[in-house]
């Protein structure tokens, strides 16, 4: 069941239940976040709509800066800001930002420690239509791997706005992930979200979990259907936790730990290659403090291509029945 | 700024002590570049001696002026200069590229935090002296100083420098001054063989950039070249100084070879008896 602590949306199961792009909630926040600090800035590259800084755009436009399709400028001129003192965001597609500009967030963000967030938006195959060139799957491992930036990928448009907001303070250099398809809200307004926190979204009705799923970004909401249909099956269900990690940096070892000691097992679900990303950063951990099995759930060394988010999804293996799939097998191999 | 004869003969000097520290610690680190340092030497000089609104008792102090080094891999002369200013002792240039030192091999904030940008990497200071331009006028303090960006005419093989060259014109930053240091070398060879740059001001101008070209090591051309820029209100100025790599030291000089090398013991000897004498300007003390 939901975790009745967490104050998630009851409907979520329903099918009338609200659905909203994560990127949306990154816009609202961004709103919220030039109302509370004047020092916040935003800066575009050609795609103010499609990233959601028209709400910005159109309240603080002596505060928006339009960099044109050139995301090299669009980093190191807010790493410039950052350095008199604003609070910069960037947003571009994540395929350009940070895949294009890699090396600029690096030298001048991450390597003089400027509080710059970067938000690419139109990340994981959810993308759809556009195809393989504007599908960023690649882009968390970019972006972990770099010293003083934190890493985030929010499950829904609420905690998009939730993470948006708790950047702003932090002083520090941030990535922060988002999805452009619409997706089911799983949070409220009530949720706690702490950066750095992992939450546990699902619990066994009675019991101790057989298997943990870890899970960021969009896919949360598979996960759950997987985890409610796993615990449904007859004659005896599978008992599973959901963990919701949207902070992939820092992480949140001791949650992390914690659950591979209660379920002895643990898949990982991400839309975002299997090699360096949020599976990898998971693995990272238990291989030092408490290995267990496990399964990733996630692309497999492959580029995407057009289809529907739903045809990609499931076509790349993470899809509501991939995942169901890899709790069995992660199952039948605890020893 | 007026600038006397007297504060002229007191640069010149200054310059060929920064140029004396620069042959000494890149001789001690066993490498690093020589040929931008000693070229850049009367610009840097000129600036942290007579430009620029710093304190070096305060360096963190907000209302100084910006001076973002694009190319770091001159940092030698920044540091030499910045040592000759008081910001730290002479005597720790030695520790230059050597381990735990504050004297990396190209500058990097943590370390050493009176420099405004960690830089190394081509073609990424003159966005960033670009936002800090664009910050000030946000803020409202574009009047009240100047954004200095010191670059190389190498990067301008990096796409970035042009995309922030075409964004300070877009937005008539006329707090932002760049300098280009036009030495018409780079690792490879001349710039005008490996990927030439000439007609290089036309394309400045042809970005919106007010454009100015000077010899790089006349202190009254430099001094005035750079009032003038602060006086033009409606555009960025770029200032072309033309320089000689390897200035000060006849062997060095105009040779791409020298760029990204230091010299060995004998090499040094020669460079440092040369700059006693200040090129047979003055005799040296055992003359």
């Amino acid at each position: 069941m939901l975790n009745p602590q967490l104050k998630l949306n009851a409907k979520i199961f329903n099918q009338d239940s609200e659905q909203a792009p994560i990127r949306k909630g990154f816009g609202q926040g961004l709103l919220l976040a030039g109302e509370q600090d004047p020092n916040v800035v935003a800066l575009c590259a050609d795609l103010t709509e499609s990233t959601q800084m028209i709400f910005f755009k159109e309240r603080f436009p002596e505060r928006f800066v339009e960099v044109g399709v050139a995301e090299q400028n669009l980093v190191t001129i807010a790493s410039g800001m950052a350095a008199m003192g604003k609070i910069p965001f960037c947003s571009s597609y994540a395929m350009f930002s940070p895949g294009r500009n890699w090396e600029q967030i690096r030298t001048t963000i991450a390597y003089n420690d400027r509080p710059v967030k970067i938000v690419g938006s139109h990340a994981g195959v959810s993308v759809g239509a556009d195809g393989g060139t504007h599908q960023a799957l690649e882009d968390i491992a970019l972006m972990r791997v770099m010293p003083n930036m934190d890493v985030l990928s929010p499950c829904d448009s609420i905690e998009a706005r939730k993470a948006t907001l708790a950047i702003v303070k932090t002083g520090k250099p941030a990535y922060l992930r988002l999805a452009r398809e619409k997706t089911p809200i799983i949070t409220t307004e009530e949720t706690p979200f702490t950066l750095g926190k992992a939450e546990i979204y699902w619990i066994p009705d009675v019991g101790l979990a057989q298997v943990g799923i870890i899970v960021t970004g969009g896919l949360m909401y598979r996960a759950l259907l997987a985890a409610k249909e796993l615990e449904a099956e007859s004659p005896v269900g599978i008992k599973t936790k959901v963990m919701n990690l949207s902070s992939i940096k820092p992480i949140d070892v001791e949650a992390i730990v914690a659950l591979a000691r209660e379920c002895r097992a643990i898949v990982t679900v991400e839309e975002h290659q299997i090699i360096g990303g949020m599976g990898s950063a998971v693995a990272e951990v238990l291989a030092q403090n408490f290995p267990v099995p496990m399964e990733f759930v996630g692309i497999k060394d492959k580029f995407g291509q057009s289809g529907t988010p739903d045809e990609l999804i499931e076509h790349y293996g993470m899809g509501k029945n991939s995942i169901k799939e890899a709790v069995q097998k992660v199952l039948s191999r605890k020893i | 700024m007026f600038l006397s004869d007297k504060k002229i003969e007191e640069l010149e000097l200054k310059a060929n002590d920064i140029r004396k520290s620069i042959i000494e610690m890149l001789l001690e680190a066993g490498s690093g570049h020589t040929a931008g340092p000693l070229g850049m030497a009367d610009i840097f000089t000129l600036f942290y001696f007579h430009i620029l609104k710093h304190d070096v008792n305060n360096p963190a102090w907000e209302e100084r002026d910006r001076l973002v080094l694009s190319n770091g891999h001159i940092c030698p002369v920044l540091y030499a200069t910045m040592a000759y200013a008081g910001y730290f002792p002479i005597e720790e240039l030695k520790t230059l590229r050597k381990f735990g030192t504050r004297l990396q091999g190209h500058p990097h904030r943590e370390y050493l935090s009176y420099v405004e940008t960690s830089s190394g990497p081509l073609g990424l200071g003159l966005s960033q002296a670009v936002g800090m331009a664009l910050a000030d006028r946000i803020s409202k303090k574009d009047t009240e100083r100047f954004i200095y960006c010191f670059m190389s005419d190498g990067e301008h093989d990096e796409g970035n420098t042009w995309e922030a060259i075409m964004f300070a014109g877009k937005n008539k930053l006329r707090n932002l001054i760049a300098i280009v240091d036009r030495n018409n070398i780079q690792i490879d060879g001349f710039t005008e063989d490996i990927m030439p740059l000439e007609p290089l001001p036309d394309k400045w101008r042809a970005f919106n950039w007010h454009v100015i070209e000077v010899g790089g090591h006349d202190f009254m051309a430099l001094n005035e070249a750079i009032s003038e820029a602060q006086a033009i209100y409606e555009k960025p100025t770029v200032i072309i100084a033309h320089t000689i790599p390897g200035k000060g030291v006849k062997e060095f000089e105009r040779d791409y070879k020298w760029h990204g090398k230091p010299p060995n013991k004998e090499e040094a000897k020669i460079a440092l008896d040369e700059l006693r004498t200040l090129g047979g300007k003055i005799k040296s003390e055992h003359q």
